[in-house]
């Protein structure tokens, strides 16, 4: 008997859901505070108390949060970074912070290192490393006070041996400064593997102090357990992992909405349609998990390659704005959390899309009597809009002409009608508003693969069959009981322009959290 | 003459990404590359193929290799001088002007880079007007005109010379060599005179893929129809407009060899179109008859903005329009096809003019 407690902190709402023995027994909401920790308490002393649940049974902690992104979009707390780079003499000509925003290179570049190391694609070392200059670079970022080093290397995703030698030295020699190492973030393309690993390097001192308050919480609520925090691809991570690589939470949002709704509707491969205060997140669902973005991530103006769930966001939302002075427009702007006080059915003076919803009957939420006065004809007009937004979003998104089931969730879901274009069903499954906090919970763990390996049509198979061995074993190694191991995924791209039969393989597998592992130790 | 600046090769980028037919590698790093050179070294200039003297002595420069290598270990940034300085040793020559070799993708911006580093001038025109997967595929090679002497240099400083008879030999010979530098090696070669450069090159084609990626961004800022503009700069017409249906990447052989399917919307509503790619755009085929093939531009371009899908990028659910681009007039010469048409990439295919 174990309890796991799946917790989403949202800009509006931070909500908690308590699952025994894979059963979902209680689902609790409560404002995000100020002080964001604070927020995170409230909604888990809640779940408890409405569950009626022993504190002590409670074996793991998940939460998704948005702490750390929002920490680089305010560009508050961001430590000056150094970068390494093992590369020997060739990725020279562009150096680190290349093309980056001129403000955020401000608030961040120190000192960077181009040093030998590095591999060729098939392997072999394109440089030795060299002792002297590890030694002598570290010697001057400890003279400079840094606090945290981004250390890349050329096919650093192939071997990273090179990078992970320089990371132990650095830990040995300055043990005061902090490490991040591409080869645990991004994919291949070295500027955009290695900005994402600056970014996370940046947001080291933020993510240490997020995750020390989050572990005090829990610990503070006599609970005994470990803390996880949910990844970009729907994978956990441990508390100490999430303190050295928080970059890769940032899109855990969407994919916790996703994984939520699979959970919640029973289906796994499908459109979700998360539709929330502000904004509406749209994006398939493959085998239980979102497809992925395919390469380029644009994060604050930075060229970035860690994976991502392919999500359209629109500016649509249960408290966007409704206008109709020179024709008919919805959003993108919202009341956001303030619906409560200023849309009309709460006595308010801004007609909103919620407001539209409870006008055509199909809501009944606030005061109805408040959206009497409302023209018919502009409400219905309004929805259909609304229908018509989504529907084209949606479109953008889906892979074949074929009807798609579709998932409704998240608290907005209300303003969006049963008839959506080209979808064979459209699902709203019971306890949809907290479906984030569900995607948390039930969170996996996993591994990925990203290798360039030279094949002939003879080898093929006993080379495919070696990488999955590779990562189910990078997965077990992560924390997953082996049994509960899958290959979810599995993309062979051939090398254009060259005549040896070498293909990118990229892998990923998947399974279940083995609690009965010390997972601070191995995650 | 005129002169390249940082506003240039941005436009540029853009247009060569176009003029690559779906392949030749992102622009990106060349980019990168390029803004560093003129940031280093200063603008280079850029002359007219007619303002270029009878003797002077003129080299491509290029690099070569796997874009997806190309996009993890980077340029050091003195391979190509090194390549221009050693085949300049070996001919015994000064060289006098810089040349490109290939205009789509990646390559469009490696020749700024070295003018840049080299401070010799650029000459607008390239060998290829587009991206072609081999290096014999040159117009040079429809007049007679050896590849070589060439170089191929690493980041490391080695250096290989080829001197051989045979452009198709040279090329099987640079494959393997560059696969021993790392995937990918930066080269020096066709030696050419002023006078056989004007007589083999294709002529303004890097004002050309300027002008596509200025009207490409500038229709972007004033929203006027983007399509249109691009259509009538580059003599294209429009193809297919459509929605990824299907993508087949076929793995053997170690090409990027597939098929793609569109279902057609709008005007196209009821329509198929399958274009066969092997790293470029090769055939494309309204409702199983053939409309376009290789040597003629085969570019699927994002409908709102107009940029470049490439064959790497290609999914499931992408909309698209498909526009055919006519290649230069003498890669539809017989010889012309013999070097670049269907039959060369395999298809039992005749060349259909895209305008027809």
């Amino acid at each position: 008997m174990s309890i796991r407690i799946g917790v989403d902190v949202g800009g509006t709402n931070t909500d908690a859901v308590a699952f025994l023995n894979d059963q979902l027994v209680a689902v609790a909401k409560s404002p995000t505070t100020q002080d964001v920790t604070a927020g995170v308490t409230n909604a888990i002393q809640e779940v408890i108390e409405f569950g009626k649940l022993d504190s002590k049974r409670i074996s793991a902690v998940m939460v998704g949060t948005t702490h750390f992104v929002n920490a680089l979009v305010e560009s508050q707390y961001l430590l000056p970074t150094a970068v390494i780079r093992l590369c020997g003499k060739t990725t020279r000509a562009i150096l680190p912070f290349r093309d980056w925003p001129l403000n955020l290179r401000k608030a961040i570049q120190a000192d960077v290192f181009l040093l030998d190391g590095g591999h060729e694609f098939d392997g072999r070392t394109i440089s030795a490393l060299s002792q002297k200059q590890i030694d002598n670079t570290i010697n001057m970022l400890i003279k400079s006070g840094i606090r945290t080093v981004a250390i890349s290397s050329v096919f650093a995703p192939l071997d990273n041996s090179h990078e992970t030698y320089v990371a132990q030295r650095v830990s040995k020699l300055a043990p005061n400064i902090s490490v991040s190492i591409s080869s645990e973030i991004g994919r291949i393309g070295l500027l955009e593997r290695e900005n994402a690993t600056i970014l996370n390097a940046c947001l080291r001192d933020v993510a240490g102090k997020i995750v020390t308050a989050l572990e005090r919480s829990i610990k503070e609520l006599g609970i005994n357990c470990q803390l996880f925090i949910s990844q970009n691809d729907g994978t956990l991570m441990s508390a100490a992992h999430a303190n050295r690589y928080p970059i890769t939470t940032f899109a855990s949002g969407p994919t916790n909405s996703m994984r939520g709704a699979a959970y919640l509707s029973g289906k796994a491969d499908c459109a979700v349609i998360d539709i929330g205060g502000t904004t509406t997140d749209i994006g398939i669902l493959r085998a239980g998990y979102p497809r992925e973005a395919s390469s380029i991530v644009n994060v604050n103006g930075v060229r970035t390659n860690f994976r991502m769930p392919d999500v359209i966001s629109i500016g649509l939302g249960g408290g966007s704005i409704v206008r109709n002075t020179n024709g008919l427009a919805i959003g993108p702007d919202s009341v956001g959390y303030k619906i409560r006080s200023e849309a009309l059915i709460f006595g308010g003076r801004t007609l909103t899309t919620t407001d539209l919803a409870v006008a055509s009957g199909r809501s009944e939420i606030g005061d109805p009597n408040r959206v009497k006065h409302l023209d018919p004809g502009l409400v219905r007009d309004a929805l259909e809009l609304i229908q018509e937004t989504i529907g084209q979003a949606l479109e953008t998104m889906v892979t074949s002409s074929e009807p798609i089931p579709v998932v409704l969730v998240g608290g907005g879901h209300l303003i969006c009608g049963q008839e959506i274009k080209n979808t064979r069903s459209v699902t709203r499954p019971t306890n949809l508003d907290v479906a984030n906090a569900v995607g948390a919970a039930i969170s996996q763990v996993g591994s990925q693969i990203d290798q360039i390996i030279s094949i002939t049509p003879s080898t093929r198979e006993s080379a495919i069959e070696a990488l999955r061995k590779e990562a189910i074993a990078r997965c077990e190694s992560a924390g997953a009981v082996v049994e509960s191991i899958e290959i979810t995924n599995i993309e062979e791209v051939p090398l254009a322009y060259l005549p040896v039969g070498s293909v990118r393989i990229r892998m990923r597998a998947v399974g279940n959290l083995d609690f009965s592992k010390d997972l601070n130790k191995i995650i | 003459m005129k002169t390249i600046d940082l506003e240039f090769i941005e436009s540029l980028a853009i247009g060569a990404s176009l003029l690559g037919a779906g392949g030749g590698g992102d622009p990106y790093i060349g980019k990168l590359l390029a803004s560093w050179a003129i940031e280093t070294y200063g603008e280079p200039r850029l002359f007219d193929l007619s303002e270029v003297p009878d003797d002077a002595v003129c080299v491509m420069s290029a690099s070569m290799g796997a874009p997806t290598v190309a996009v993890e270990r980077l340029p050091g940034g003195d391979e190509l001088h090194i390549a221009i300085i050693s085949l300049q040793r070996y001919i015994g020559k000064r060289i006098t002007h810089l040349v490109g070799l290939e205009i789509g993708g990646m390559n469009s911006m490696l020749p700024i880079a070295s003018a840049a580093r080299t401070q010799l001038p650029l000459v607008d025109c390239d060998a290829m007007g587009r991206a072609f997967p081999e290096l014999q595929m040159c117009t040079p090679s429809l007049f007679d005109k050896s590849a070589t002497p060439m170089v191929l240099a690493d980041e490391c400083g080695n250096t290989v010379i080829i001197d051989s008879n045979s452009n198709l030999k040279t090329e099987k010979m640079a494959r393997q060599i560059t696969v021993e530098m790392g995937a990918v090696s930066y080269i020096a070669l066709y030696p050419l005179s002023g006078k056989e450069l004007k007589e083999t090159m294709i002529p303004g084609t890097i004002s050309l893929a300027r002008d596509i990626g200025d009207k490409i961004s500038k229709s972007r800022a004033d929203r006027v129809d983007v399509l249109n503009s691009l259509l009538k700069i580059t003599n294209g017409v429009l193809l297919f407009e459509g929605k990824i249906t299907d993508v087949d990447r076929k793995t053997h052989d170690g090409f990027a060899r597939g098929t793609v399917e569109l279902a057609g919307i709008g005007d196209y509503t009821d329509s198929k179109l399958r274009v066969i790619f092997q790293n470029e755009n090769l055939i494309a085929s309204l409702n199983s008859q053939v409309i376009a093939t290789v040597p003629d531009l085969i570019c699927l371009v994002e409908p709102s903005t107009c940029r470049t899908i490439t064959t790497e990028e290609l999914r499931y659910g992408l909309r698209t329009i498909v526009i055919g681009i006519p290649c230069d007039s003498r890669w539809r010469t017989e010889r012309g096809l013999q070097l670049v048409g269907p039959k060369y990439f395999g298809y039992d295919i005749k060349f259909t003019p895209v305008e027809k």
